[in-house]
């Protein structure tokens, strides 16, 4: 059984590096708020089987405040990124989108 | 309670709690693999939902012999429930923008029906009659 925490640990330090990965390499800031969203459920994930391994219901808070500033987070940097959309466009593969009702309507 | 119980709790919740792990796994490897915003995040709302799901339940039942009461269970329940609201309207926000700011490859969309619709208002906005569709 201890086989199955430690590859419980080092699943979520392996899906951990890949989120870090896609945030160092990502083109926009959105993709790196979504791996910040991932390394956020990874963190949730990791806790909880903290409390799980230990039968420690003290931390059991912690989820609930990490659930709800990462909603919080992921929207205030959609809404920062709906302030301006003429950002740079990083990849040479994603075409602009040249409506005239963009960007503004959110 | 029984030690044979208890051992097939424990069974139970750590499988749970693995199935957690993995799908978190699972959404790193489609970060790190697919190719656009809108397929990565399809693959990121996996162990927000379904994982965060799978790793409160292993908790409930590993804290069963130990001490369940209405604080414990309630806090899951909420983290849950929070998870489960707030993860789509995140997901729907950060989408629409990504698609109304241009970060998304249109190469990659099968069918754009958000697409046809600005078209079909822009048109009618532009002939100044009433629209076909409901943009």
């Amino acid at each position: 059984m201890n086989v199955l925490w430690i590859t419980i640990g080092l699943l979520l330090a392996a899906a951990v590096l890949l989120g870090v990965i896609r945030m160092v390499i990502g083109p926009s800031i959105l993709d790196r708020a979504l791996s910040v969203d991932v390394l956020l459920a990874s963190t949730l994930t990791g806790i909880g089987a903290y409390a799980a391994f230990h039968r420690d219901p003290t931390v059991l808070p912690t989820l609930l405040v990490l659930s709800l500033l990462g909603f919080i987070g992921s929207i205030s940097i959609a809404k920062f990124v709906a302030r301006r959309p003429e950002e740079h466009v990083a990849t040479p593969t994603e075409p602009v989108d040249p409506s005239p009702e963009e960007g503004r309507s959110s | 309670m029984s030690d044979q119980l208890v051992a097939v709790l424990d069974w139970i919740a750590i499988l749970c709690l693995l199935a957690g792990a993995l799908l978190s796994l699972v959404a790193g490897v489609g970060l790190i693999r697919f190719p656009d915003l809108l397929s990565r995040m399809h693959t990121a709302a996996k162990p927000q939902v379904l994982g965060l799901l799978l790793v409160l339940v292993g908790i409930g039942i590993r804290l069963i012999p130990e001490e369940t009461n209405v604080f414990n269970v309630g806090t899951l329940l909420l983290v849950g429930l929070f998870q489960v609201v707030t993860v789509p309207v995140a997901g729907h926000i950060a989408a629409r923008v990504g698609y109304r700011t241009g970060r998304i490859r249109e190469d990659l969309i099968v069918r754009d029906e958000l697409a046809e619709r600005l078209e079909a208002k822009r048109r009618a906005d532009a002939g100044g009659r009433t629209p076909d569709t409901e943009a």
